[in-house]
């Protein structure tokens, strides 16, 4: 029975990823003159070239992090959203590392990471604090520290680090020693994959091989029982929100480092919330998770070029994005046909044992 | 450092607080009304924008105010129902839904906009209209009082008709009995024949309504057009203060004028040598402290977050 779960929980993710895409065809279809090359662009655009693939890859070095962060956070059953402050703030601590603080090349990054990681599980673990503490709900608390990390970041930036020669609004430019080298000339894929693939494996070990993330999955699917059974339940939230907030942090930090030469956000990048989309459709293990951020760079390099080429706009992606989250998270949805096919599969074992 | 001060105390201080405050307040009174069903809704931010685009283009291309209205407020409660309908009967994680619907309201609102006006920021090529100023007679003749309370957008004194009508809605009314009896125990409410789900239906549609005026006031009072994103999080500042006010609409009002002020004085204080970023970040740091606040001094809240996490089942 419990394979048959699994295989609806699938199915459903398949379900809900068509219905979105037959969702976006259909709106191109209405909303611009030539639909046929549009959706060309969008499903097939980023096959087309070398430099289109090398940016499917660049997109989903990032929401790598995330994912796996929110995973391990949403893995204990705290709806935690400071994933995305996480991003930024780990973003703005390895700019300023990489801006302030001179040091010689090979040490310059990791320290910079060091310290968007050391950021990241702070912000992270705040709202669990809170929860634990003072009985705030994490999602309240960790939607305002959001804001409250992208104020404090900005005014790092804008501030401390401000290049007032650059002509916009963004930091000094990064030194030489302090950036992670390009692997392929002609797409800006970074070091920081191999990372991204590293955390991603110590993130599979972690969790669902090892006896901290047992206990962790534990407190998530049912709080009572773990506590019952001796689980320190607030070590291992506190645990669970420490690490998921310092690889988040992480990632703020490789991104700047690998793609940007300066720090450039004046918003939330959204990072944090395209990790909490990985982390639902990959279930909140890792393995899947390079699949599904494989599936949301691909449509978002796809929605880039299309909106490039057509009069279609890229917020199309984010439509696309909310319908698939809502139909993944709705546990009711197929429900019926679930419960005929087990009824169906039960009668068949019964005549196969009668026979 | 006395400019600021008198700056503070002034009339044009507290109009300022009044007319910032305005949609804290319609998202604070939404997101109490739903809250007292006892469902998590933290779609409030998608049901303003929505609300805010309709309202413009429903004002923009029949050039009527009621017109405006009416296609704003089906914008917003759009999103209460299909809330409703993910959550209620597909049984979706709330938190998760409220989240994808957000999201939706960002894309959503920014695609109609380049799709009706082919601009991505603004729709201010778009001749839609605002709701009118009220001058209150009498009241507006006086010295300080006419200046503090007079000379509103006309949202603004709907939205403190609101919280008295949220107040006689909840507190007495038999909908309103019955909304906070499927709220603080579903099953009881059940059992003496009050159907739960209708129930939390309209609860999150009344609470669309109200959430609607506050998207519509931030286009169509606050600034005159529609730009992407303009809710910026005042939703989820809604939902702050409706927790902040422990459930009750007239400290909700409180907590919402509150976290209005902390704003207000943003901008005075932008004169003054402190950072913009720190000012803007004070409204937000508030909302953290007053959670904890309400968390600690609260023994029966206490009780019922507990109570409210087990049966909402707040893990995932």
């Amino acid at each position: 029975m419990n394979n048959l779960e699994k295989q609806f929980k699938l199915i459903r993710i398949f379900v809900a990823i068509s219905s979105a895409l037959v969702l976006a065809l259909l709106i191109i279809l209405f909303t611009t003159s030539d639909p046929f090359q549009t959706m060309f662009d969008f499903l097939i655009g980023p096959l087309t070239t070398a430099r289109r693939m090398g940016n499917v890859i660049e997109l989903m070095i990032p929401l790598l992090f995330t994912g796996v962060g929110v995973s391990i956070m949403f893995s204990a059953g705290q709806v935690n959203l400071s994933s995305e402050g996480a991003f930024f703030l780990g973003g703005v601590a390895a700019a300023y590392v990489a801006v302030s603080i001179l040091l010689p090349m090979g040490i310059h990054p990791i320290a910079a990471i060091a310290a968007g990681g050391l950021v990241g599980a702070i912000v992270g673990v705040i709202p669990a604090l809170l929860f634990l503490k003072f009985n705030a709900l994490p999602v309240v608390s960790s939607l305002m520290l959001n804001y409250i990390c992208l104020f404090l970041g900005l005014y790092v930036i804008n501030y401390l680090i401000i290049d007032p020669q650059a002509g916009f609004l963004a930091s000094l430019e990064y030194p030489q020693s302090s950036l992670l080298p390009k692997l392929f000339p002609v797409t800006r894929i970074h070091f920081g994959l191999f990372i991204a693939i590293f955390v991603l494996v110590i993130g599979y070990l972690f969790l669902m091989k090892s006896k901290w993330g047992y206990s962790i999955r534990i407190i998530g699917k049912n709080p009572n029982f773990a506590k019952y059974s001796g689980v320190k339940v607030a070590y291992y939230i506190l645990l669970s929100q420490l690490l998921g907030g310092a690889i988040a942090g992480m990632g703020g930090a490789i991104e700047q480092l690998g793609i940007y030469n300066r720090f450039q956000y004046q918003r939330l990048s959204g990072h944090g919330f395209d990790g909490i989309l990985v982390a639902i459709l990959a279930g909140y293990n890792p393995k899947l998770i390079p699949l599904a951020t494989f599936f949301l760079a691909y449509i978002r390099t796809g929605a880039d070029i299309m909106s490039r080429t057509s009069d279609v706009p890229i917020e199309l992606i984010l439509i696309i994005q909310a319908v698939i989250i809502v139909f993944v998270a709705a546990e009711r949805f197929l429900e019926g046909w679930k419960h005929k096919t087990i009824v169906k599969r039960s009668k068949e074992a019964l005549v196969a044992e009668e026979v | 450092m006395e400019n600021i001060i008198a700056n503070i105390l002034s009339p044009q201080f507290i109009y300022t607080i009044l007319r910032v405050s305005t949609p804290l307040v319609f998202a604070a009174m939404a997101a109490l009304v739903v809250r007292k069903s006892g469902i998590m809704c933290i779609a409030f931010e998608a049901m303003m924008l929505f609300a805010a685009l309709g309202g413009v283009i429903g004002s923009a291309y029949t050039q009527n105010l009621y017109i405006g209205i009416i296609v704003g407020v089906l914008s917003g409660v759009m999103i209460a129902v299909i809330f409703a309908y993910f959550v209620l009967v597909l049984k979706s994680h709330p938190v998760l839904t409220g989240l994808a619907l957000n999201i939706l309201g960002s894309g959503g609102t920014v695609f109609v906009m380049f799709v009706l006006t082919g601009n991505k920021g603004t729709t201010s090529s778009l001749r839609s209209l605002r709701f009118p100023v009220v001058n209150i007679p009498f009241i507006e003749d006086i010295p300080l009082i006419g200046q503090i309370f007079s000379g509103h957008n006309a949202l603004t004194y709907i939205s403190l008709l609101t919280v008295l009508a949220v107040y006689i809605l909840i507190y007495k009314t038999t909908l309103g009995l019955r909304i906070r009896s499927v709220g603080e125990n579903p099953h009881a409410a059940e059992s003496v024949g009050i159907k739960v789900v209708r129930t939390k239906v309209i609860a999150l549609i009344i609470g669309g309504v109200i959430a609607s005026f506050g998207g519509m006031y931030m286009s169509m009072g606050y600034l005159p057009f529609f730009t992407r994103d303009m809710v910026s999080g005042r939703g989820f500042i809604g939902i702050a203060a409706q927790n902040l006010g422990g459930g009750v609409p007239i400290y909700t009002l409180v907590a919402a004028l509150f976290f209005g002020s902390a704003d207000a004085i943003s901008n005075v204080f932008q004169t003054l040598r402190i950072p913009a970023e720190f000012m803007q970040m004070l409204p937000y740091v508030v909302t953290i402290i007053g959670l904890m606040f309400v968390g600690t001094t609260n023994k029966d809240s206490k009780e019922k977050v507990k109570k409210l996490k087990e049966i909402k089942g707040e893990s995932i």
